[in-house]
């Protein structure tokens, strides 16, 4: 711990560093900005590998009896493709979003712990890289994401070594995350910004925090015994010792579930901001929106084993979970009609962000209702392990959360980069998605209702699936052009200068679209004062007698800047999150090569802490 | 923890009036209550499963373990005492019941590391049976856990010795006072439901 001396003359430990620009200061940033644009470079970058998987694997099933893959190639696909989508896309993709929007809603300048917010990023990256580095040191993961022991126990390559560890690493990094911004949006609201006056996004961010913190602890002790089982020989879900696998079934689905929500209520909060925008009206129900979020949080951690219903709990526990399961859709319906009614005799203007949210909207209903299904225990007997099942988390997961993603990035994009992306793309990007996507996951629905199996790596001719097999992969490359067309929309975009976005190019109503685009270090120059929900919508509109909006006199909308932001002191950047992130994927490899790397690990992650502890709050 | 000293400044400007540290504390330890609460369920969901020898009633010294909780739920008395002097900044005592508090730690851990040892030579090991496993792994982690508080109480007697301590010396241990007592009142649940609540007939 050479970092702690201190030096004769008391110089704080060792100077932060200074350059806010550059290459290097993407390394030692804390701000949450920066942050935020780093979680969606990786994340979009691990999109792009989880979606190349989903291509191999839609090839692999395009034909009866194909040898594009092997069986053995096949499991560690699939299940790479549902780690990577689920933790290392969605969920980061989704703290891209928290991370640069919330403070800037909120009408704070950072979040509550910029240090604490690079390591989690940082911790992520090392732990989607960690899980990567699988592929060349034995082999990937191969046991689903839900790693079902014994099968994930008794595996002879280190795959699911790689699971555990891996898992455990990002999990570290979003429930440090998760604290973070939780403490941000309860103690950091502008003056005014009380609860009730809070974007529903942020709601929904505080939800989808308070999940992670609740629901994570209880897969790391699973992932814990999984890795001791495997590691150390411990007998935890061993049934020749008296153990027993459906332990973790309880502790993974328990985490599980909650982890559904997690993935969709950022989607949801994104709907319920975009969706008014675009129909020029208040958020329909605001409180039953809100409410209705928390509600699906709590109910979440009381429905998992609608997951197990065929692992023989026995009726009294399978009734049980059949009827949570059913009642969890009553808030999940309240949040549809309350934006069905936002947008019914509203003022719609169809751009790219809202074509995604709507057709978001619908494609969850559809997952949703095939969802309700599951919930009828004897009809869920027969879904189980078929492609009925894929068919409904692809629509809810891909049809809710990635299109949420996507209606986000068409809607913020202009406050983030300065610049409009292009709307044409962004439709052509909309319309071919959204058929590909129903041509890939809807014949899912027949498939499994026809018997075809999930997980198996190829199908005899005479079952006859082959049609509908070919018409989803069809889909699959359909969705993969359209992710083309984004790119390509994205890069024209920052490339040949498109048009500068204004402050608030959509007519919003809320405190991000008060700054300019894109926001400075400071955020805001002034904090600004709330006084009621959509509070830059009521600095731009005012009712008249009849009911009708009027504008309020130009300029009023504008923050009004008393002298320059130099006043502002924001916590210079700093090296130790990078180090203390490193020490811990180092662990990680340390447990399975040698304890050696432990200790390595070990010292340097206690040289970030330290570092972290004793340096100076600004740079000198 | 570490970013104490950070927020000092501007603690008072929060919504709720409550430092950031203090609320992400307690929300860090509320997640920590799954933790234990999924751990501690595992051991009790095994009680009584394990297919052979040797099982608890074979194994334990209630009496030297007892002494060593009497010593781990003593060093939740001196925290306070730290504490207490650290408010009317007494930085003197504040430090002799720091150091206090972690040796009283490092002697549970201490004790801890015996009765691992002893255990092992009975011949019980982690690979031995369902016991084995789920007890050596419950406790382990409350183990670490404990040495964890000790490096926390310690760099904070280091960093007050080096004058490093915010302007309110006092927070930093209010909040490594939290965790430990968090990590007592674990202690506590453990010792009960491991040791004192007798296993039932084997194979039930």
């Amino acid at each position: 711990m050479a970092s702690v001396s201190v030096p004769a003359d008391r110089a704080r430990g060792i100077r932060r560093p200074t350059a806010l620009t550059g290459f290097w200061s993407w390394f030692t940033t804390i701000d949450h900005k920066k942050i935020g644009l780093l979680y969606g470079a990786a994340a979009f970058a691990f999109f792009i590998i989880g979606g190349l998987e989903a291509l191999l694997i839609r090839s692999q099933l395009a034909g009866p009896n194909q040898t594009i893959l092997n069986a053995a190639q096949y499991n560690e696909i699939f299940t790479m493709h549902g780690l990577t989508m689920i933790f290392l896309f969605v969920m980061p993709m989704s703290a891209a979003f928290f991370n640069y929007l919330i403070p800037l809603m909120i009408g704070a300048r950072d979040v509550a712990f910029p240090r604490i917010n690079a390591f989690s990023f940082w911790l992520f990256l090392f732990g989607g890289l960690f899980l990567y580095s699988s592929w060349f040191l034995g082999g990937a993961p191969n046991g689903g994401w839900f790693g079902y022991a014994p099968n994930s126990t008794t595996d002879p390559t280190s795959g699911m070594t790689f699971y555990a560890l891996g898992l455990l690493l990002t999990g570290i990094a979003s429930t440090a995350g998760a604290v973070n911004l939780g403490v941000t949006i309860i103690n950091m609201r502008a003056p005014g910004m009380s609860f009730f006056r809070l974007p529903p996004f942020v709601w929904m961010g505080l939800v989808t925090q308070l999940l992670l913190v609740f629901s994570l602890p209880i897969i790391t002790v699973g992932l814990f015994e999984l890795l001791f089982d495997r590691r150390w020989g411990t007998h935890f879900f061993d049934p020749t010792q008296g153990g027993d696998p459906i332990l973790w079934q309880h502790l993974f689905w328990l985490f599980g579930h909650p982890e559904v929500y997690i993935l969709i209520l950022p989607a949801f909060g994104i709907f319920s901001e975009v969706l008014p925008v675009f129909s020029r009206k208040p958020l329909f129900g605001y409180q039953f929106v809100v409410f209705s979020g928390v509600a699906i949080g709590f109910i979440g951690f009381g429905v998992w084993a609608h997951h197990m219903f065929a692992a023989g709990l026995g009726p009294v526990a399978n009734t049980a979970f059949g009827i949570s399961t059913a009642i969890i859709a009553i808030p999940t319906g309240v949040k549809i009609f309350n934006w069905m009614a936002t947008m019914y005799r509203g003022d719609l203007r169809f751009t790219a962000a809202m074509m995604f949210s709507v057709g978001g909207v619908a494609m969850f209903v559809i997952g949703g209702l095939s969802g309700v299904t599951h919930a009828v225990v004897p009809a869920d007997y027969q879904q189980t392990d078929t492609y009925y099942i894929v068919a409904h988390f692809h629509y809810v997961i891909f049809g809710g959360a990635v299109f949420g993603l996507f209606s986000g990035m068409y809607y913020w994009w202009p406050k983030i980069f300065g610049r409009l992306l292009s709307e044409g793309l962004g439709k052509l990007h909309f319309w071919v998605m959204i058929i590909g996507f129903n041509l890939a996951f809807g014949p899912m629905h027949i498939l499994g209702l026809q018997g075809m199996i999930r997980r198996e790596y190829t199908y005899p001719e005479s079952l006859g699936l082959t049609f509908w097999n070919q018409i989803s992969t069809l889909g699959a490359f359909l969705i993969a052009l359209s992710v083309l067309v984004f790119i390509v929309n994205a890069v024209r975009t920052q490339v040949r200068h498109r048009a500068l976005a204004s402050n608030d190019p959509w007519d919003a109503r809320t405190l991000e679209w008060l700054t300019t685009s894109p926001p400075p270090v400071h955020n805001f120059d002034e904090i600004p004062v709330v006084h009621s929900l959509d509070e830059l919508w009521h600095r731009k509109y005012a009712e008249d007698k009849g009911g009708r909006l009027v504008p309020v006199q130009a300029g009023a909308a504008e923050e009004r800047s008393h002298g320059p932001a130099h006043a502002i002191h924001l916590p210079s950047p700093s090296y130790w999150p990078f180090v203390a992130a490193l020490g811990l994927p180092t662990m990680a490899y340390g447990v399975i090569y040698s304890w050696w790397v432990v200790g390595l690990g070990v010292v340097i992650t206690l040289v970030g802490f330290y570092g972290w502890a004793l340096e100076p709050s600004v740079a000198e | 923890m570490a970013d104490a000293a950070l927020q000092g400044r501007d603690e008072h400007e929060t919504t709720t009036g409550l430092p950031h540290t203090k609320l992400a504390m307690w929300l860090f330890l509320s997640s920590e209550c799954l933790l234990f609460g999924a751990l501690i369920t595992t051991y009790v969901l095994y009680r009584g499963a394990s297919t052979k020898g040797p099982f608890p009633a074979d194994i334990f010294d209630i009496g030297y373990t007892s002494v060593s909780s009497f010593v781990l739920l003593a060093s939740s008395l001196t925290m306070v005492l730290s504490l207490g002097a650290a408010q009317k900044r007494d930085f003197m005592r504040m430090r002799l019941w720091l150091v206090t508090t972690a040796l009283l730690g490092m002697t549970f851990v201490g004790g801890q590391v015996y009765e691992f040892t002893a255990f092992y030579r009975e011949g019980l090991a982690i690979t031995t049976n369902l016991f084995g496993t789920t007890f050596f792994v419950l406790t382990g982690f409350h183990g670490v856990h404990v040495t964890v508080g000790i490096l926390m109480l310690l760099s904070l007697t280091g960093m007050s010795f080096a004058d490093r301590l915010p302007e309110d010396p006092a927070f930093p241990v209010e909040m490594v006072g939290l965790y430990w007592h968090f990590v007592d009142i674990v202690w506590i649940i453990i010792f009960t439901v491991v040791y004192l609540i007798p296993t039932g007939p084997v194979g039930k």
